[in-house]
């Protein structure tokens, strides 16, 4: 029987103790690095629109974005961003859905098609909805200057965000696992609602809280289509540009943090129901 | 007097992407007898597990006729139960909530419910892991919680498919026994699937061995050792191998056509023959 000498310097693997540089090293570069360029990126940037649009104080805020054309074009984005979310959510999930479990025709084609709203700059989308849906409308819609418009507008610029956070799911959800909820007397509504719908709702609610942020925010393709007729069709992100276009930034300031607020407070939310629902699947 | 489960020219072939078609199975004839321990073993790619979704009406038959106490199977129902090799949980649920799946299609109480899963916990050995989450269990506990769900509705036919093919052999020995202790106190009938001669030949009453591509019954082998006592080394018996020899040969001739017949070889299920 030969055994094997281990020299006499070689490490005490033995014990279980680590060898070579400690694991925190390259941790803390990582977090180093990853910090600063989210702060340089993200945080201070936010940090001065935050400061700029609460320097004068909690009142001087508050009547800022409480300006009637503030406040309707806050209420205005909010709601057709809400509006916009609720339809992605349902719409985004049937298309992933047939995009996974149905095979037809062309499907190739409109899984490309998916990411156009995310390739297009925003503007040329805000172009291509006023010739089809402008004044002068070729299908005899017309919707320019109009609520619905807006939501259209922002409809085309969000559709991705649900259908591709869903697709993936979707497509690695264990098949077995559906096979056994039928052998255990399931039917395919039952299989959908208790077996695939808590697989997907993670990921449903993730791509939804993507696509109100970034409907709320939306301005490019909006701009063009809505007319911006204060009071009536103009979104928050362009109320903003108008105040800045006419040296008002402390009130553009302001609006931005309302914005910035809200879609906080939304995605707080968001994760709020999807950490529940992981406790009460 | 009827077989409990009886399959008469059954055959499946699946189409194939670019036309054509592929025959999995192919005029099987088998029938199963009431509280009968049968073993199915084949080649990868025979078409065992195809077999099995027949039989627990997941996939219907292209050709021929199954059925179970002489009604014909038309899609999954509570009289059958199916175990997976990858268990299958429900991760989002507990244990005893897993197990409840199947009595809540039944419609029963709440208290009823919990009752019935508390009791087949226990009958798997799993008294005290109620409230774990799958996450939360060994393989081989994953897989003790999915035979307790099939169980829990009282089926009178277990469909296993390779159940403890991804388990570690002293964890598979076990689980074999206490699978055949679970048989011998319920009585139910077992349909069993693997690719592992010793599995086939430790659990089996009958071992039919499947021929590969398409999958047909070649013999139907029937294992004549007793009872398996846990506490006796059966598998060390002449018997024991005088058996596994008998079905060693019957599926040799096959594997090896298989492997002919595959063009990358598949790793995921390969024939133990050694």
């Amino acid at each position: 029987m030969t055994t094997i000498e281990k020299p006499a310097d070689a490490p005490a693997l033995a014990s279980g103790r680590r060898t070579g540089p400690p694991a925190w090293a390259g941790t803390a570069l990582g977090v180093g690095t990853a910090t600063i360029f989210l702060s340089a990126v993200v945080l201070i940037p936010l940090g001065a629109v935050l400061w700029k649009g609460t320097a004068q104080g909690p009142a001087a805020f508050w009547d800022a974005i409480t300006t009637p054309d503030a406040w309707a074009a806050l209420k205005l984005t909010v709601i057709a961003s809400l509006l916009v979310a609720l339809i992605n959510l349902v719409m985004g999930t049937l298309i992933a859905w047939v995009l996974v479990r149905d095979s037809f025709p062309g499907k190739g084609l409109i899984d490309l098609l998916i990411d156009l709203p995310f390739a297009l700059p925003t503007i040329v989308a805000g172009l291509v909805l006023l010739a089809l849906y402008g004044a002068d409308s070729p299908l005899g819609v017309s919707l320019a200057y109009t609520r619905a418009g807006v939501v259209v507008a922002l409809l085309f610029v969000t559709l991705p965000f649900v259908v591709r956070t869903v697709q993936p799911v979707l497509l690695e959800l264990d098949r077995e696992m559906e096979a056994a909820a039928a052998s255990l007397g399931a039917g395919p509504w039952t299989i959908f609602r208790r077996i695939i719908l808590p697989n997907l709702v993670p990921a449903m609610l993730a791509g939804t809280a993507l696509a109100f942020t970034r409907a709320i925010a939306e301005f490019g393709s909006t701009v063009l289509i809505s007319g911006n007729v204060p009071f009536k069709t103009q979104v928050a992100a362009v109320h903003i540009f108008g105040q800045i276009e006419s040296d008002n930034t402390e009130a553009a300031a302001a609006t931005s943090t309302a914005l910035l607020v809200l879609s906080l407070v939304f995605l707080l939310a968001i994760d709020l129901v999807r950490r529940w629902g992981s406790r009460h699947g | 007097m009827t077989p409990k489960i009886s399959l008469t020219g059954v055959g499946k072939t699946f189409p194939v992407r670019g036309g054509g078609e592929f025959t999995a199975l192919s005029g099987i004839d088998l029938d199963v007898a009431e509280g009968e321990f049968l073993v199915v073993v084949g080649p990868s790619g025979c078409g065992k597990s195809t077999l099995l979704d027949l039989i627990g009406g997941l996939t219907r038959p292209t050709t021929g006729r199954i059925a179970i106490d002489g009604a014909e199977v038309t899609g999954p129902a509570l009289d059958r139960a199916v175990v997976f090799q990858q268990y299958a949980l429900f991760p989002w649920r507990t244990a005893l909530r897993n197990v409840e799946f199947g009595l809540e299609a039944k419609g029963l109480r709440r208290r009823e419910r919990a009752e019935i899963a508390r009791d087949h916990l226990d009958l798997v050995g799993l008294s005290g892991f109620e409230d774990r989450y799958p996450h939360e269990l060994s393989g081989g506990m994953k897989q003790r919680v999915a035979i307790a769900r099939s169980l829990a509705y009282d089926p009178g036919v277990l469909l296993m498919d390779e159940p403890f093919a991804a388990l570690d052999a002293q964890t598979r020995d076990s689980l074999q026994d206490e699978l055949l202790g679970i048989w011998a106190k319920t009585g139910k009938t077992v349909v069993f699937i693997t690719h592992g001669i010793d599995e086939a030949v430790y659990l089996g009453g009958r071992v039919a061995v499947l021929t590969s591509r398409p999958g047909r019954v070649k013999e139907v082998a029937d294992i004549d050792l007793g009872s398996r006592d846990a506490r006796e080394d059966v598998r060390s018996s002449p018997e024991f191998a005088a058996h596994r020899h008998r079905v060693w040969s019957l599926l040799k001739d096959e594997v090896q056509t298989a492997q002919r017949l595959t063009v990358p070889a598949p790793r995921k299920e390969a024939i133990h023959l050694g």
